[in-house]
Protein backbone atom coordinates (compact mmCIF):
# COMPACT_ATOMS: atom_id res chain seq x y z
CA UNK A 1 0.00 0.00 0.00
CA UNK A 2 1.55 3.45 -1.23
CA UNK A 3 2.45 5.61 1.66
CA UNK A 4 0.10 8.70 1.91
CA UNK A 5 2.02 11.86 1.73
CA UNK A 6 0.96 14.31 4.59
CA UNK A 7 2.97 17.21 6.97
CA UNK A 8 3.23 14.36 9.77
CA UNK A 9 5.03 11.96 7.41
CA UNK A 10 7.39 14.47 5.80
CA UNK A 11 8.01 15.43 9.59
CA UNK A 12 8.21 11.83 10.70
CA UNK A 13 10.91 11.48 7.82
CA UNK A 14 12.59 14.47 8.69
CA UNK A 15 13.35 12.92 12.17
CA UNK A 16 14.23 9.77 10.43
CA UNK A 17 17.24 11.51 8.01
CA UNK A 18 14.39 10.13 5.02
CA UNK A 19 15.10 7.01 5.32
CA UNK A 20 11.32 5.36 5.42
CA UNK A 21 10.48 6.68 1.81
CA UNK A 22 8.95 3.51 -0.13
CA UNK A 23 9.38 3.56 -4.07
CA UNK A 24 6.64 6.06 -5.57
CA UNK A 25 5.34 3.57 -8.18
CA UNK A 26 6.27 -0.35 -8.90
CA UNK A 27 8.39 -1.27 -12.14
CA UNK A 28 6.55 -4.68 -13.36
CA UNK A 29 6.93 -7.17 -15.89
CA UNK A 30 4.91 -6.52 -18.38
CA UNK A 31 1.93 -9.28 -18.96
CA UNK A 32 0.79 -11.00 -22.16
CA UNK A 33 -2.43 -8.93 -22.30
CA UNK A 34 -4.26 -6.27 -21.10
CA UNK A 35 -7.90 -4.67 -21.23
CA UNK A 36 -5.94 -1.13 -22.50
CA UNK A 37 -2.53 -0.34 -23.79
CA UNK A 38 -1.46 3.08 -23.50
CA UNK A 39 1.66 4.17 -25.58
CA UNK A 40 4.00 6.78 -23.95
CA UNK A 41 4.42 7.52 -20.39
CA UNK A 42 4.00 11.31 -20.75
CA UNK A 43 1.72 13.62 -18.75
CA UNK A 44 -0.90 13.10 -21.14
CA UNK A 45 -0.52 8.90 -20.93
CA UNK A 46 -0.18 8.58 -17.26
CA UNK A 47 -3.28 11.28 -17.06
CA UNK A 48 -5.17 8.79 -18.88
CA UNK A 49 -4.11 5.34 -17.13
CA UNK A 50 -5.11 7.19 -13.95
CA UNK A 51 -8.44 8.34 -15.23
CA UNK A 52 -8.95 5.58 -16.57
CA UNK A 53 -9.17 3.36 -13.46
CA UNK A 54 -10.65 6.32 -11.44
CA UNK A 55 -13.71 7.93 -13.41
CA UNK A 56 -14.59 4.24 -15.31
CA UNK A 57 -13.37 1.44 -13.11
CA UNK A 58 -10.86 -0.24 -15.26
CA UNK A 59 -7.94 -1.66 -13.59
CA UNK A 60 -6.29 -3.75 -15.96
CA UNK A 61 -4.33 -1.18 -18.16
CA UNK A 62 -0.48 -1.09 -18.68
CA UNK A 63 1.30 2.34 -19.80
CA UNK A 64 4.52 1.20 -21.90
CA UNK A 65 7.18 4.09 -22.00
CA UNK A 66 10.24 3.75 -24.48
CA UNK A 67 12.32 5.95 -21.65
CA UNK A 68 11.72 6.84 -18.34
CA UNK A 69 8.34 8.65 -17.20
CA UNK A 70 7.64 11.97 -18.24
CA UNK A 71 11.29 12.29 -20.01
CA UNK A 72 9.43 13.65 -22.92
CA UNK A 73 8.47 17.08 -23.72
CA UNK A 74 6.50 16.85 -20.41
CA UNK A 75 9.88 17.27 -18.90
CA UNK A 76 11.07 19.99 -21.05
CA UNK A 77 8.19 22.57 -21.53
CA UNK A 78 8.16 25.73 -19.65
CA UNK A 79 5.68 24.46 -17.24
CA UNK A 80 2.66 27.67 -18.01
CA UNK A 81 -0.38 26.48 -17.79
CA UNK A 82 -3.89 29.20 -18.65
CA UNK A 83 -6.80 28.64 -21.03
CA UNK A 84 -6.54 32.37 -22.34
CA UNK A 85 -7.70 30.53 -25.85
CA UNK A 86 -10.28 32.26 -28.61
CA UNK A 87 -12.24 29.61 -29.63
CA UNK A 88 -15.33 28.18 -27.75
CA UNK A 89 -14.15 24.62 -28.36
CA UNK A 90 -10.64 25.63 -27.03
CA UNK A 91 -11.85 27.57 -24.08
CA UNK A 92 -13.58 24.35 -22.71
CA UNK A 93 -10.79 22.12 -23.37
CA UNK A 94 -8.38 24.34 -21.66
CA UNK A 95 -10.88 25.66 -18.88
CA UNK A 96 -11.34 22.18 -17.83
CA UNK A 97 -7.67 21.12 -17.49
CA UNK A 98 -7.25 24.16 -15.63
CA UNK A 99 -10.21 23.52 -13.33
CA UNK A 100 -9.25 20.25 -13.00
CA UNK A 101 -5.25 21.84 -12.22
CA UNK A 102 -6.90 23.38 -9.48
CA UNK A 103 -7.46 20.22 -6.87
CA UNK A 104 -4.81 18.37 -8.74
CA UNK A 105 -2.60 18.49 -5.77
CA UNK A 106 -5.72 17.30 -3.21
CA UNK A 107 -6.90 14.31 -5.92
CA UNK A 108 -3.27 13.05 -6.52
CA UNK A 109 -2.07 13.69 -3.02
CA UNK A 110 1.06 14.99 -4.69
CA UNK A 111 2.05 18.69 -4.32
CA UNK A 112 2.45 19.93 -8.15
CA UNK A 113 3.27 23.49 -6.79
CA UNK A 114 -0.21 25.02 -8.75
CA UNK A 115 1.07 28.87 -8.80
CA UNK A 116 -1.66 31.05 -10.49
CA UNK A 117 0.73 34.07 -10.43
CA UNK A 118 -1.35 35.80 -13.39
CA UNK A 119 -0.01 35.56 -16.94
CA UNK A 120 0.02 38.70 -18.95
CA UNK A 121 0.04 39.00 -23.41
CA UNK A 122 1.35 42.48 -24.32
CA UNK A 123 -0.12 44.42 -27.06
CA UNK A 124 2.62 46.67 -28.96
CA UNK A 125 0.10 49.00 -30.79
CA UNK A 126 -3.18 50.54 -31.03
CA UNK A 127 -4.12 47.50 -33.48
CA UNK A 128 -2.88 45.17 -31.20
CA UNK A 129 -4.79 46.82 -27.96
CA UNK A 130 -8.07 46.19 -30.51
CA UNK A 131 -7.07 42.66 -31.26
CA UNK A 132 -6.66 42.52 -27.01
CA UNK A 133 -9.94 43.72 -26.46
CA UNK A 134 -11.59 41.11 -29.05
CA UNK A 135 -9.38 38.48 -27.15
CA UNK A 136 -10.68 39.74 -23.63
CA UNK A 137 -14.23 39.56 -25.23
CA UNK A 138 -14.16 36.13 -26.40
CA UNK A 139 -12.95 34.67 -23.34
CA UNK A 140 -15.19 36.05 -21.35
CA UNK A 141 -18.15 35.55 -23.58
CA UNK A 142 -16.57 31.86 -23.53
CA UNK A 143 -16.17 31.50 -19.81
CA UNK A 144 -13.12 32.26 -18.39
CA UNK A 145 -11.41 35.19 -16.74
CA UNK A 146 -9.85 37.82 -18.66
CA UNK A 147 -9.29 41.82 -18.35
CA UNK A 148 -7.94 44.56 -20.58
CA UNK A 149 -4.94 45.94 -19.05
CA UNK A 150 -3.73 49.57 -19.73
CA UNK A 151 -0.24 50.33 -19.45
CA UNK A 152 -0.61 51.54 -15.54
CA UNK A 153 -1.89 47.70 -15.28
CA UNK A 154 1.11 46.17 -16.82
CA UNK A 155 3.66 48.10 -14.48
CA UNK A 156 1.70 47.08 -11.75
CA UNK A 157 2.07 43.43 -12.64
CA UNK A 158 5.71 44.26 -14.54
CA UNK A 159 7.62 46.57 -12.36
CA UNK A 160 10.96 46.19 -14.28
CA UNK A 161 9.69 45.88 -17.62
CA UNK A 162 10.60 48.82 -20.10
CA UNK A 163 7.47 51.06 -20.45
CA UNK A 164 9.25 53.84 -22.81
CA UNK A 165 7.34 55.33 -25.45
CA UNK A 166 10.76 54.97 -27.28
CA UNK A 167 11.09 51.05 -26.87
CA UNK A 168 11.44 48.94 -30.01
CA UNK A 169 8.03 47.56 -28.99
CA UNK A 170 6.55 49.99 -26.62
CA UNK A 171 3.91 48.13 -24.56
CA UNK A 172 0.06 49.68 -24.79
CA UNK A 173 -1.63 47.13 -22.65
CA UNK A 174 -2.28 43.66 -23.32
CA UNK A 175 -4.65 40.65 -21.90
CA UNK A 176 -4.53 39.53 -18.15
CA UNK A 177 -5.36 36.30 -17.28
CA UNK A 178 -5.57 36.17 -13.13
CA UNK A 179 -6.07 32.55 -13.09
CA UNK A 180 -3.14 31.11 -15.11
CA UNK A 181 0.15 30.42 -13.78
CA UNK A 182 2.69 27.45 -13.52
CA UNK A 183 3.21 24.51 -12.03
CA UNK A 184 6.00 21.59 -11.46
CA UNK A 185 5.94 19.97 -14.61
CA UNK A 186 7.76 16.49 -13.16
CA UNK A 187 5.55 16.35 -10.60
CA UNK A 188 2.32 16.30 -12.58
CA UNK A 189 4.41 13.06 -14.06
CA UNK A 190 4.74 11.77 -10.60
CA UNK A 191 2.16 12.27 -9.17
CA UNK A 192 -0.26 10.43 -12.01
CA UNK A 193 2.18 7.75 -12.29
CA UNK A 194 2.05 7.43 -8.32
CA UNK A 195 -1.77 7.69 -8.21
CA UNK A 196 -2.36 4.99 -11.61
CA UNK A 197 0.07 2.61 -9.82
CA UNK A 198 -1.95 2.77 -6.38
CA UNK A 199 -5.11 1.92 -8.78
CA UNK A 200 -3.44 -1.16 -10.29
CA UNK A 201 -1.89 0.50 -13.23
CA UNK A 202 1.29 -1.57 -15.03
CA UNK A 203 3.49 1.07 -15.56
CA UNK A 204 6.44 -0.28 -17.72
CA UNK A 205 9.45 2.05 -18.54
CA UNK A 206 12.38 1.00 -20.57
CA UNK A 207 9.76 -0.21 -23.12
CA UNK A 208 10.04 1.01 -26.68
CA UNK A 209 6.85 0.05 -29.23
CA UNK A 210 8.18 -0.76 -32.59
CA UNK A 211 5.12 -2.12 -34.62
CA UNK A 212 0.82 -2.91 -34.16
CA UNK A 213 -0.37 -5.95 -34.36
CA UNK A 214 -3.36 -5.89 -37.24
CA UNK A 215 -5.90 -8.72 -36.91
CA UNK A 216 -9.00 -8.78 -39.32
CA UNK A 217 -8.52 -4.91 -39.81
CA UNK A 218 -8.12 -4.14 -36.56
CA UNK A 219 -5.38 -3.18 -33.63
CA UNK A 220 -4.93 -6.04 -31.50
CA UNK A 221 -2.18 -5.11 -29.28
CA UNK A 222 1.89 -4.15 -30.13
CA UNK A 223 5.42 -5.54 -30.46
CA UNK A 224 7.49 -4.09 -28.11
CA UNK A 225 11.37 -4.23 -27.19
CA UNK A 226 10.31 -6.45 -24.75
CA UNK A 227 7.55 -8.78 -26.26
CA UNK A 228 4.16 -8.87 -27.80
CA UNK A 229 1.54 -7.50 -25.47
CA UNK A 230 -2.37 -7.70 -26.60
CA UNK A 231 -4.96 -5.27 -25.85
CA UNK A 232 -8.70 -4.92 -26.78
CA UNK A 233 -7.94 -1.16 -27.50
CA UNK A 234 -4.47 0.55 -27.91
CA UNK A 235 -3.97 4.50 -27.33
CA UNK A 236 -0.89 6.15 -29.18
CA UNK A 237 0.33 9.43 -27.07
CA UNK A 238 3.53 9.67 -28.10
CA UNK A 239 4.20 13.22 -28.62
CA UNK A 240 7.30 14.41 -31.53
CA UNK A 241 6.59 10.38 -32.53
CA UNK A 242 2.83 10.40 -33.72
CA UNK A 243 3.65 10.48 -37.51
CA UNK A 244 6.36 7.62 -36.76
CA UNK A 245 4.35 5.50 -35.09
CA UNK A 246 1.17 6.45 -37.39
CA UNK A 247 3.26 5.24 -40.56
CA UNK A 248 3.87 1.90 -38.79
CA UNK A 249 -0.29 1.62 -38.34
CA UNK A 250 -0.58 2.20 -41.83
CA UNK A 251 -1.66 6.14 -42.11
CA UNK A 252 -0.63 9.66 -42.30
CA UNK A 253 -1.52 12.42 -40.11
CA UNK A 254 -1.89 16.25 -40.72
CA UNK A 255 1.33 16.86 -38.47
CA UNK A 256 4.95 18.57 -39.08
CA UNK A 257 7.48 17.86 -36.20
CA UNK A 258 9.54 20.61 -35.04
CA UNK A 259 12.29 21.42 -32.19
CA UNK A 260 10.49 23.73 -29.65
CA UNK A 261 13.60 25.61 -27.35
CA UNK A 262 13.73 26.99 -24.05
CA UNK A 263 16.34 28.03 -21.67
CA UNK A 264 17.04 28.99 -18.19
CA UNK A 265 19.35 31.61 -16.46
CA UNK A 266 20.75 31.87 -13.27
CA UNK A 267 18.80 31.83 -10.20
CA UNK A 268 18.54 35.30 -9.37
CA UNK A 269 16.08 37.09 -6.06
CA UNK A 270 12.35 37.20 -7.16
CA UNK A 271 11.89 39.69 -9.58
CA UNK A 272 9.38 38.43 -12.39
CA UNK A 273 6.13 37.06 -10.43
CA UNK A 274 3.90 36.55 -13.20
CA UNK A 275 4.14 35.23 -16.81
CA UNK A 276 4.35 37.67 -19.26
CA UNK A 277 4.49 36.81 -23.33
CA UNK A 278 4.98 39.40 -26.11
CA UNK A 279 3.85 38.06 -29.72
CA UNK A 280 5.52 40.67 -31.16
CA UNK A 281 9.29 40.73 -29.66
CA UNK A 282 8.32 36.53 -29.80
CA UNK A 283 9.32 35.64 -26.11
CA UNK A 284 8.00 34.71 -22.73
CA UNK A 285 8.98 34.46 -19.37
CA UNK A 286 8.01 33.21 -15.75
CA UNK A 287 10.85 32.96 -12.98
CA UNK A 288 10.62 29.52 -11.21
CA UNK A 289 10.90 28.90 -7.62
CA UNK A 290 14.61 28.01 -7.95
CA UNK A 291 15.04 32.12 -8.69
CA UNK A 292 15.76 31.02 -12.52
CA UNK A 293 14.12 32.89 -15.30
CA UNK A 294 12.44 30.32 -17.66
CA UNK A 295 12.40 31.76 -21.19
CA UNK A 296 10.58 30.51 -24.05
CA UNK A 297 9.80 31.50 -27.69
CA UNK A 298 8.50 30.02 -30.90
CA UNK A 299 8.85 27.21 -32.99
CA UNK A 300 12.56 26.60 -34.40
CA UNK A 301 11.37 27.29 -38.43
CA UNK A 302 13.05 24.27 -39.88
CA UNK A 303 11.10 20.53 -39.31
CA UNK A 304 13.21 17.77 -37.39
CA UNK A 305 13.70 15.81 -34.98
CA UNK A 306 16.79 16.87 -33.73
CA UNK A 307 16.14 17.40 -30.01
CA UNK A 308 18.69 19.95 -29.45
CA UNK A 309 17.08 23.06 -31.40
CA UNK A 310 18.98 25.64 -33.28
CA UNK A 311 20.51 29.20 -32.67
CA UNK A 312 18.72 31.81 -35.08
CA UNK A 313 15.21 30.74 -32.80
CA UNK A 314 17.86 30.76 -29.83
CA UNK A 315 19.05 34.32 -30.37
CA UNK A 316 15.54 35.98 -31.30
CA UNK A 317 13.83 34.57 -27.95
CA UNK A 318 16.50 35.87 -26.26
CA UNK A 319 17.32 39.22 -27.68
CA UNK A 320 12.95 39.85 -27.18
CA UNK A 321 13.43 39.28 -23.55
CA UNK A 322 16.25 41.59 -23.03
CA UNK A 323 14.76 44.17 -25.48
CA UNK A 324 11.29 44.26 -23.04
CA UNK A 325 13.75 43.88 -19.55
CA UNK A 326 17.15 45.96 -20.20
CA UNK A 327 18.12 44.92 -16.53
CA UNK A 328 18.00 41.20 -17.25
CA UNK A 329 20.86 41.92 -19.67
CA UNK A 330 23.60 41.08 -16.79
CA UNK A 331 22.03 37.55 -15.92
CA UNK A 332 23.82 34.75 -17.28
CA UNK A 333 22.13 31.87 -19.42
CA UNK A 334 22.56 28.53 -17.30
CA UNK A 335 21.21 25.82 -19.84
CA UNK A 336 19.17 25.68 -22.96
CA UNK A 337 17.38 22.20 -24.39
CA UNK A 338 14.60 21.64 -27.12
CA UNK A 339 11.61 19.22 -27.19
CA UNK A 340 10.01 17.68 -30.88
CA UNK A 341 6.96 18.83 -30.76
CA UNK A 342 3.95 18.06 -33.07
CA UNK A 343 2.13 20.63 -34.79
CA UNK A 344 -1.37 20.01 -37.00
CA UNK A 345 -2.41 22.90 -39.49
CA UNK A 346 -4.83 24.31 -37.16
CA UNK A 347 -2.68 24.50 -34.04
CA UNK A 348 -5.14 22.16 -32.14
CA UNK A 349 -4.73 18.97 -30.74
CA UNK A 350 -5.93 15.61 -32.33
CA UNK A 351 -8.44 13.22 -29.95
CA UNK A 352 -10.27 10.65 -31.15
CA UNK A 353 -10.47 6.75 -32.59
CA UNK A 354 -7.59 6.73 -35.67
CA UNK A 355 -7.90 5.27 -39.19
CA UNK A 356 -7.27 1.88 -37.65
CA UNK A 357 -9.52 0.26 -35.43
CA UNK A 358 -9.12 0.00 -31.56
CA UNK A 359 -5.98 2.47 -32.25
CA UNK A 360 -7.09 5.93 -30.83
CA UNK A 361 -5.02 8.64 -30.49
CA UNK A 362 -4.38 12.04 -27.93
CA UNK A 363 -1.57 13.81 -30.39
CA UNK A 364 -0.93 17.49 -32.14
CA UNK A 365 -0.28 19.41 -28.74
CA UNK A 366 1.97 21.26 -30.42
CA UNK A 367 3.60 23.58 -28.12
CA UNK A 368 1.18 23.69 -25.56
CA UNK A 369 -0.23 20.65 -24.06
CA UNK A 370 1.08 21.04 -21.00
CA UNK A 371 -1.65 22.83 -19.52
CA UNK A 372 -4.00 20.37 -21.32
CA UNK A 373 -2.99 17.01 -19.56
CA UNK A 374 -5.74 16.70 -17.40
CA UNK A 375 -8.11 17.19 -19.72
CA UNK A 376 -6.28 15.30 -22.32
CA UNK A 377 -5.84 12.13 -19.92
CA UNK A 378 -9.70 12.74 -18.95
CA UNK A 379 -10.97 12.99 -22.62
CA UNK A 380 -8.81 9.61 -23.59
CA UNK A 381 -10.15 7.91 -20.77
CA UNK A 382 -13.23 8.69 -21.83
CA UNK A 383 -13.40 7.28 -25.68
CA UNK A 384 -11.48 4.55 -24.63
CA UNK A 385 -13.99 3.29 -21.89
CA UNK A 386 -17.37 4.22 -23.75
CA UNK A 387 -16.22 4.34 -27.41
CA UNK A 388 -17.44 7.47 -27.63
CA UNK A 389 -16.66 11.34 -27.73
CA UNK A 390 -16.89 13.02 -24.79
CA UNK A 391 -18.80 16.73 -25.71
CA UNK A 392 -15.31 18.10 -25.08
CA UNK A 393 -13.48 16.09 -27.40
CA UNK A 394 -15.96 15.64 -30.14
CA UNK A 395 -14.68 18.82 -32.44
CA UNK A 396 -11.10 17.60 -31.78
CA UNK A 397 -11.53 14.56 -33.60
CA UNK A 398 -9.34 13.81 -37.11
CA UNK A 399 -12.36 14.17 -38.99
CA UNK A 400 -12.20 17.96 -38.99
CA UNK A 401 -9.57 17.94 -41.18
CA UNK A 402 -11.95 16.60 -43.88
CA UNK A 403 -14.80 18.47 -42.76
CA UNK A 404 -13.26 21.71 -43.02
CA UNK A 405 -13.79 22.48 -39.45
CA UNK A 406 -10.75 23.60 -38.11
CA UNK A 407 -9.96 24.90 -34.44
CA UNK A 408 -8.00 27.30 -35.67
CA UNK A 409 -5.85 28.76 -32.69
CA UNK A 410 -2.75 29.95 -34.35
CA UNK A 411 -3.30 33.73 -33.31
CA UNK A 412 -5.55 33.29 -30.82
CA UNK A 413 -3.29 31.36 -28.43
CA UNK A 414 -0.60 33.72 -28.78
CA UNK A 415 2.72 32.37 -29.79
CA UNK A 416 4.49 29.06 -28.21
CA UNK A 417 3.39 28.47 -24.72
CA UNK B 1 23.68 28.35 -37.63
CA UNK B 2 23.25 25.93 -40.33
CA UNK B 3 24.31 26.85 -44.70
CA UNK B 4 21.77 25.36 -47.12
CA UNK B 5 22.41 24.73 -50.44
CA UNK B 6 20.71 27.10 -52.73
CA UNK B 7 21.06 25.62 -56.24
CA UNK B 8 20.91 29.54 -57.59
CA UNK B 9 23.05 30.89 -54.62
CA UNK B 10 25.06 28.21 -53.25
CA UNK B 11 25.50 27.95 -49.46
CA UNK B 12 23.54 30.78 -47.53
CA UNK B 13 22.58 30.83 -43.89
CA UNK B 14 19.12 28.81 -42.78
CA UNK B 15 17.46 31.67 -41.53
CA UNK B 16 17.10 32.64 -45.71
CA UNK B 17 14.95 29.91 -46.60
CA UNK B 18 11.52 28.87 -46.20
CA UNK B 19 10.05 25.05 -45.84
CA UNK B 20 7.68 24.12 -48.66
CA UNK B 21 6.61 20.23 -47.47
CA UNK B 22 6.98 16.87 -49.15
CA UNK B 23 8.31 16.39 -52.71
CA UNK B 24 5.88 15.13 -54.61
CA UNK B 25 2.48 16.23 -52.86
CA UNK B 26 0.59 16.77 -56.09
CA UNK B 27 -2.73 18.63 -56.46
CA UNK B 28 -5.46 15.97 -56.98
CA UNK B 29 -6.84 16.33 -60.63
CA UNK B 30 -10.23 16.89 -62.13
CA UNK B 31 -12.95 19.07 -59.95
CA UNK B 32 -15.54 16.00 -59.73
CA UNK B 33 -13.46 13.12 -59.01
CA UNK B 34 -11.37 14.53 -56.00
CA UNK B 35 -12.67 12.69 -53.05
CA UNK B 36 -12.87 14.37 -49.36
CA UNK B 37 -10.09 11.91 -48.19
CA UNK B 38 -7.74 12.42 -51.40
CA UNK B 39 -8.50 16.86 -50.89
CA UNK B 40 -7.46 16.25 -47.12
CA UNK B 41 -4.52 14.39 -47.76
CA UNK B 42 -3.32 16.82 -50.03
CA UNK B 43 -3.77 19.52 -47.93
CA UNK B 44 -3.22 18.79 -44.53
CA UNK B 45 -1.56 15.04 -44.00
CA UNK B 46 2.05 14.91 -44.06
CA UNK B 47 5.00 11.94 -44.49
CA UNK B 48 6.90 13.90 -41.36
CA UNK B 49 9.86 11.60 -41.89
CA UNK B 50 12.25 10.72 -38.74
CA UNK B 51 15.17 10.40 -40.50
CA UNK B 52 15.81 11.11 -44.99
CA UNK B 53 13.37 12.88 -46.22
CA UNK B 54 12.79 14.67 -49.53
CA UNK B 55 11.18 17.99 -49.28
CA UNK B 56 10.38 21.41 -50.90
CA UNK B 57 12.28 24.36 -50.17
CA UNK B 58 12.35 27.75 -50.96
CA UNK B 59 15.31 30.43 -50.57
CA UNK B 60 13.67 33.64 -49.93
CA UNK B 61 16.44 35.82 -51.14
CA UNK B 62 16.06 35.22 -54.57
CA UNK B 63 12.94 33.37 -55.15
CA UNK B 64 14.53 29.72 -55.96
CA UNK B 65 12.49 27.01 -55.19
CA UNK B 66 14.59 23.20 -55.06
CA UNK B 67 13.89 20.02 -53.70
CA UNK B 68 16.34 19.03 -50.94
CA UNK B 69 17.30 16.02 -49.52
CA UNK B 70 17.56 16.00 -45.58
CA UNK B 71 18.26 14.49 -42.76
CA UNK B 72 15.52 15.39 -40.23
CA UNK B 73 17.35 13.98 -37.02
CA UNK B 74 21.09 15.13 -37.66
CA UNK B 75 20.06 17.87 -40.36
CA UNK B 76 22.87 16.47 -43.02
CA UNK B 77 21.86 17.73 -46.73
CA UNK B 78 22.55 15.23 -49.37
CA UNK B 79 21.44 17.29 -52.63
CA UNK B 80 19.54 20.24 -53.23
CA UNK B 81 17.83 20.12 -57.09
CA UNK B 82 16.43 23.32 -58.96
CA UNK B 83 13.02 22.45 -59.94
CA UNK B 84 12.73 25.02 -62.99
CA UNK B 85 13.78 23.93 -66.17
CA UNK B 86 12.83 20.15 -65.86
CA UNK B 87 15.09 19.74 -62.97
CA UNK B 88 14.50 17.00 -60.40
CA UNK B 89 12.63 14.22 -61.10
CA UNK B 90 9.74 13.83 -58.60
CA UNK B 91 7.37 15.37 -60.88
CA UNK B 92 7.76 18.82 -59.18
CA UNK B 93 9.05 20.42 -62.40
CA UNK B 94 7.25 22.60 -64.42
C1 LIG C 1 10.56 23.77 -24.76
C2 LIG C 1 9.09 23.46 -24.58
C3 LIG C 1 8.29 24.34 -23.86
C4 LIG C 1 6.93 24.06 -23.66
N1 LIG C 1 6.22 24.90 -22.86
C5 LIG C 1 4.93 24.60 -22.58
C6 LIG C 1 4.21 25.40 -21.65
O1 LIG C 1 4.75 26.34 -21.04
N2 LIG C 1 2.90 25.11 -21.43
C7 LIG C 1 2.27 24.08 -22.07
O2 LIG C 1 1.07 23.89 -21.87
N3 LIG C 1 2.95 23.26 -22.93
C8 LIG C 1 4.27 23.50 -23.19
N4 LIG C 1 4.98 22.68 -24.05
C9 LIG C 1 4.29 21.55 -24.70
C10 LIG C 1 4.14 20.36 -23.76
O3 LIG C 1 5.37 20.07 -23.16
C11 LIG C 1 3.64 19.13 -24.51
O4 LIG C 1 2.52 19.46 -25.33
C12 LIG C 1 3.20 18.04 -23.54
O5 LIG C 1 4.20 17.78 -22.60
C13 LIG C 1 2.85 16.78 -24.27
O6 LIG C 1 2.64 15.76 -23.33
P1 LIG C 1 2.55 14.26 -23.81
O7 LIG C 1 2.27 13.44 -22.61
O8 LIG C 1 1.61 14.19 -24.95
O9 LIG C 1 3.98 13.97 -24.45
P2 LIG C 1 5.47 13.55 -23.82
O10 LIG C 1 5.56 14.11 -22.45
O11 LIG C 1 6.41 13.92 -24.82
O12 LIG C 1 5.26 12.00 -23.69
C14 LIG C 1 5.31 11.13 -24.80
C15 LIG C 1 6.08 9.91 -24.38
O13 LIG C 1 5.97 8.90 -25.38
C16 LIG C 1 7.16 8.15 -25.35
N5 LIG C 1 7.28 7.40 -26.61
C17 LIG C 1 7.45 7.90 -27.86
N6 LIG C 1 7.52 6.91 -28.76
C18 LIG C 1 7.37 5.74 -28.08
C19 LIG C 1 7.35 4.36 -28.46
N7 LIG C 1 7.49 3.97 -29.74
N8 LIG C 1 7.19 3.43 -27.48
C20 LIG C 1 7.03 3.80 -26.18
N9 LIG C 1 7.05 5.09 -25.77
C21 LIG C 1 7.21 6.05 -26.71
C22 LIG C 1 8.23 9.20 -25.17
O14 LIG C 1 9.44 8.66 -24.67
C23 LIG C 1 7.57 10.18 -24.21
O15 LIG C 1 7.94 9.98 -22.85
C24 LIG C 1 6.34 22.91 -24.25
C25 LIG C 1 7.14 22.03 -24.99
C26 LIG C 1 8.50 22.28 -25.14
C27 LIG C 1 9.35 21.31 -25.90
ZN1 LIG D 1 19.07 31.58 -53.87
Amino acid sequence: MTRRYSAVSLFKEGLNAQKGWQKAWRSPEPKPRYDILIIGGGGHGLATAYYLAKNHNIRNIAVIERGWLGGGNTGRNTTVVRSNYFFPESTALYEMALRLYETLGRDLNYNIMLSQRGIITLAHSEAEMEMAARTVNAMQINGTDAELFDVDDVRGVLPLINLSPEARYPVFGGVWQGRAGTARHDAVAWGYARAADRLGVDIIQSCEVGEFLVEGGRCRGVKTSRGEIRADRVAMVVAGNSSHLAAKAGFRLPITSYALQACVSEPIKPALDTVVLSPATGTYASQSDKGELVIGGGLDRVPSYGQRGNLPVLEHVVSGLLEMFPSFRQLRLMRQWAGIVDVTPDSSPILGESPLPGLFMNCGWGTGGFKAIPAGGTLLAHLLATGKHHDVSRPFDLDRFARGRLIDEAAGSGIAH
Amino acid sequence: MQLFPCPFCGPRNESEFHFGGDAGNLRPEGFRDVTDGQWTAYLHERNNLRGPANEIWMHMTCGEVFSMERDTVHHGVAQAIALANGGGDDGMAH
